[in-house]
């Protein structure tokens, strides 16, 4: 039954911009402070007091646009959303309407069915709000240091159409705005949320559904699970022939449902009109071919440029562009070996299994990694010596050509000695010797590491295999 | 001395012939013996202002034209550590923790502050009778209104309780009580003032503003406070210079325009009688009268409605009880704490406006309303640039009759259709002043305005002066 029915899913994002003051006051935004440590009389909306836009803000919104493929507006303005609520001090929320800074772009993702181009709408520029602290004892308390923090609020298009398509978007938006540097989307410090708009309808309908919202989704997820559980309970009601109510639904991290939120909040009227304490914001030619210039190669065009150049797979591509970190080390190693593939596996075995995800930093200067593909791409070291040297490496970095020849770590490639080794771990190994003859093939593995361990760990391990087995199938 | 003038008071404080704290103590006993009455002032800082005066007569201070001498400053200004109450139940107890740029200025220039003078709430009004203080009288005849919403600092003036004053100017805020009480008061142009520190009533329409009994006074107290701040973006980054430069070569060759619609729309015969004849004096100092015509004005009226109920409606919204101000003693729930806050905390004109101003911004009416509110102001713009294309200044009537009766509003309509006059200059961001032109029924003074393009307020200056000084011997 669910099987006739396709999701239309657009998505919201929330990025909180890196800027070291907020949006329209001269307050940190470092996140953490004590409440109401970060705070003056213009982001607590006290009475006579006016906003100033902050410069960085809009570079960091053309930024993001430009990184997004949009077209920046040349004239812009910004608007009050009014609405009344506790953590919002001056009542209405500086945002912009008809006007965003930044308009029609899009991002491709990759999808098992290749790549898709997820549309953006728009892409403006607002305040975030304060937070409310619910205590038991002494009631709700309001943290306004996130009044006045920078955002931008990144709207796609309902392009999206299933809960994988939903996370490898933002991902890649994620991607995308750490290599633009104007955020640390951090999902569990709020700088990167989510919000999702999802309706149903039958495959090969034409026509959109009711859609409904669910609100500050803040991890990969559980956006994964608010799209699957909101997609099925949609479909489970038209099934049973009840209408879908355009509402606001609160995803609960805790069971994995949605549910709906007082119908008045999805109906208010926020009574737009032009924030008359601003001027329009009127960007040149000039100052965004300026800012284009700060933005480094983006993910798409580098993955490209990785397979093409050193001849690695799109997954490698994938994964090196993932985070611009990497995608900058590994640029730095491969352009100084002629084994830029080597380099590309050493940084996916090794190096990212050792690092924090999301803050890729590698000791080992690059030009040590380079030198090491150098050598194993040459035969004269073996895998296993790769592996040891990047771990000693990792410790205190050295230059690895200079250990190779001290410690004399090249590869044995010497047959005979190799076979001295071999017959030897065969002589003293007939158990491992029996259960091979039995049939038991993966018995040549133990005979391999004996020998292996013999070499200390230098014999070429290809040759090894060859003379184990042939030394074996002669007995 | 208190009925002199701020530039009499300079070249005396400067002559020794008294010292700022011997002035500030006669202002002090005039206010005492009288403001029970007037209500004039909602606050008064005695302490702070002799503090003012004595650093000025202990030469520790600059001495500007405006060190020493008292100022009263209306209740929407913010003052550091000084109540700001724009006469509402909602902030009768806040304390800003900072100064308006304005007081700034007139600190770093050693002005004498007296303190906080009595408004319509929020400004809304043009009596001073909507204030939660009461009603402020007009110091010319105690049953009467001094006008509005600036009326406290006009009547601070009149009653000779201080030198100059500073007001705020919406829709006629400054310019009608100067007319009601035979003041001079400039409507500055938009952005040349920053608003920094004005407590918000229509943010695009609004301006502070000087009001005085002179119109060199009116100068002096403009230079004092004109200028760019890096806090109010919609501050124009100029240079101002001395207003009083040039202030007395007179109008010779100057074209006045008279604009007909000004002096037909339900105007009182002896107002419109007077602007006439001080039109026709401009033509005898040698200025040279044109006719001239905005055929929108009376679109100007209600579309002014629209876009200052709107901004009003969206910049009250932050007095919710929560952070600051009136909070309701019984609520449970935090909708309960706002109904009953704001409907506790604000008078009942501020609710009105402030309904107003939710429905023309809402989706069902923004386009027929705030939509076409926002034309209407574009064109008037257009209209005036295409006016001053044909003359310098315009010269027009402040209000349509002499200052009211008190308590004799019956009609609601009244105060807003007499707004007609002055609403034009702050729908177009440009600059009026009204100074005395005569005396109506009952002995009660007539306003005139002087309206001129945008940064002009040097040349209305040299006007006004003009036409106050006719006569004299001297000076002109």
């Amino acid at each position: 039954m669910i099987s006739n029915y396709e999701m239309v899913v657009g998505l919201e994002v929330h990025v909180e911009l890196k800027t070291e003051t907020k949006i329209f006051c001269s307050c940190s935004t470092a996140f953490g402070a004590e409440p109401n440590t970060q705070v003056c009389p213009v982001c607590m909306g006290m009475p006579g007091t006016l906003p100033v836009l902050n410069e960085k803000v809009v570079e960091y919104a053309v930024k993001a646009g430009i990184a997004t493929n949009c077209s920046i507006t040349r004239n812009s303005k910004q608007d009050r959303k009014n609405y009344f609520y506790p953590d919002l001090p001056k009542a209405y929320q500086i945002s912009q309407f008809d006007l965003p800074l930044c308009q029609n772009g899009y991002l491709d993702i990759e999808t098992e069915q290749g790549t898709k181009r997820i549309g953006i709408t728009r892409i403006h520029i607002e305040e975030d709000a304060g937070k409310l602290i619910h205590d038991l004892e002494k009631g709700t308390m309001i943290d306004c240091n996130r009044c006045g923090v920078p955002l931008i609020e990144i709207v796609s298009e309902p392009d999206i159409r299933s809960a994988q398509e939903a996370k490898a978007y933002v991902q890649k938006l994620r991607t995308v705005m750490l290599y633009a540097g104007v955020s640390d989307c951090k999902m569990n410090e709020g700088s990167l949320r989510c919000d999702v708009n999802l309706s149903v309808r039958r495959k090969g309908d034409n026509n959109f559904g009711v859609r409904t919202e669910m609100k500050n989704i803040n991890s990969f997820q559980f956006i994964g699970k608010a799209i699957e559980y909101e997609f099925s309970r949609q479909v489970e009601a038209i099934e049973r022939g009840e209408p879908i109510i355009q509402e606001t639904r609160r995803f609960d991290a805790d069971d994995g449902k949605t549910y709906s939120m007082r119908l008045k909040e999805s109906l208010s009227d926020y009574r737009y009109f032009p924030e008359p304490d601003l001027c329009p914001i009127v960007l040149s030619e000039e100052y965004i071919n300026e800012v284009k210039k700060t933005i480094p190669t983006l993910p798409d065009e580098r993955k490209a440029i990785y397979i093409k150049k050193y001849n690695l797979s799109k997954s490698d591509g994938e994964v090196l562009t993932s985070d611009i970190a990497i995608a900058d080390y590994f640029e730095c190693a491969a352009e100084k070996t002629a084994y830029p593939k080597l380099v590309a596996n050493m940084i996916q075995a090794e190096i990212m299994a050792v690092t924090e995800t999301d803050n890729f930093k590698c000791n080992i200067n690059p030009e040590h990694m380079a030198a090491l593909a150098d050598m194993a791409g040459e035969n004269i070291i073996n895998s296993a010596t790769v592996k040891k040297l990047i771990k000693r490496m990792w410790e205190k970095d050295f230059d690895p050509v200079r250990v190779v020849e001290e410690e004399k770590l090249q590869q044995i490639n010497d047959e005979s000695a190799i076979l001295e080794w071999v017959e030897k771990a065969i002589a003293e190994n007939p158990k491992s010797v029996a259960d091979y003859k039995k049939g038991k093939i993966t018995a040549a593995k133990a005979v391999i590491g004996k020998v292996m361990a013999a070499s200390g760990g230098k014999a070429n391990p290809i040759i090894v295999q060859k003379l184990v087995e042939r030394e074996l199938g002669k007995i | 001395m208190i009925n002199r003038s701020v530039y009499e008071h300079y070249i005396a404080l400067n002559k020794r012939e008294y010292s700022s704290v011997e002035l500030t103590k006669a202002y002090l006993e005039q206010i005492e013996k009288k403001d029970k009455k007037t209500g004039a002032f909602i606050t008064v800082t005695a302490d702070g202002a002799l503090d003012a005066a004595k650093k000025y007569d202990e030469g520790k201070c600059r001495k500007s034209v405006l060190a020493g001498i008292p100022v009263a400053i209306k209740d929407n200004i913010c003052t550091k550590g000084i109540k700001t109450t724009c006469a509402s139940k909602i902030l009768q107890d806040f304390i800003p923790p900072y100064d308006a740029f304005v007081i700034e200025k007139l600190k770093a220039e050693g002005a004498v502050i007296m303190g906080k003078t009595n408004m319509d709430e929020f400004g809304m009004g043009s009596t001073t009778e909507k204030s939660v203080y009461g009603a402020t009288r007009n110091p010319l005849d105690y049953n009467r209104v001094p006008g509005g919403s600036s009326g406290g600092s006009a009547a601070a003036i009149a009653e000779n309780e201080v030198a100059y004053a500073l007001g705020s100017d919406t829709g006629g805020s400054v310019r009608q009580p100067a007319a009601f009480c035979g003041l001079v008061g400039m409507k500055t142009t938009y952005g040349s003032v920053s608003r920094y520190g004005l407590v918000a009533y229509a943010s695009s329409l609004e301006q502070i503003c000087p009001l005085s009994r002179t119109v060199m006074d009116n100068a002096l107290a403009l230079n004092g406070i004109v200028g760019h701040d890096r806090r109010d973006s919609t501050s124009v980054c100029r240079k101002y210079s001395d207003f009083t430069i040039g202030i007395k070569d007179g109008v010779k060759g100057l074209k006045i325009g008279i604009p007909k619609e000004f002096f037909s729309i339900g105007i009182n015969e002896s107002i419109k009688t007077a602007v006439w004849l001080a039109a026709k004096e401009y033509e005898k100092m040698g200025a040279e009268l044109v006719d001239v015509s905005l055929p929108n004005l009376n679109s100007v009226l209600p579309a002014y409605y629209i876009l200052s109920c709107a901004e009003a409606s969206s910049n009250l919204a932050r007095y919710d009880g929560i952070r600051y101000g009136y909070r309701t003693d019984d609520y449970i729930s935090i909708e309960e704490l706002y109904r009953k806050s704001r409907s506790e905390g604000f008078g009942w004109e501020v609710k009105k406006r402030i309904m107003l101003g939710t429905m023309v911004l809402s989706a069902e009416y923004h386009n027929q309303y705030y939509k076409k509110a926002l034309k209407v102001k574009n064109n008037i713009k257009t209209e005036f640039n295409n006016v001053f294309d044909k003359c310098q200044i315009i010269i027009a009537p402040v209000s349509p009759s002499v200052a009211y009766k008190i308590g004799g509003s019956e009609n609601p309509m009244r105060d807003y259709l007499d707004d007609i006059y002055t609403v034009p200059a702050n729908m177009a961001g440009i600059p009026a002043l009204s100074l005395p032109c005569g005396v109506g029924e009952e002995e009660m003074p007539i306003g005139m305005q002087l309206i001129g393009p945008a940064f002009s307020e040097a040349l209305l200056y040299r006007a006004g002066y003009a036409y106050e000084n006719r006569g004299k011997a001297g000076d002109i």
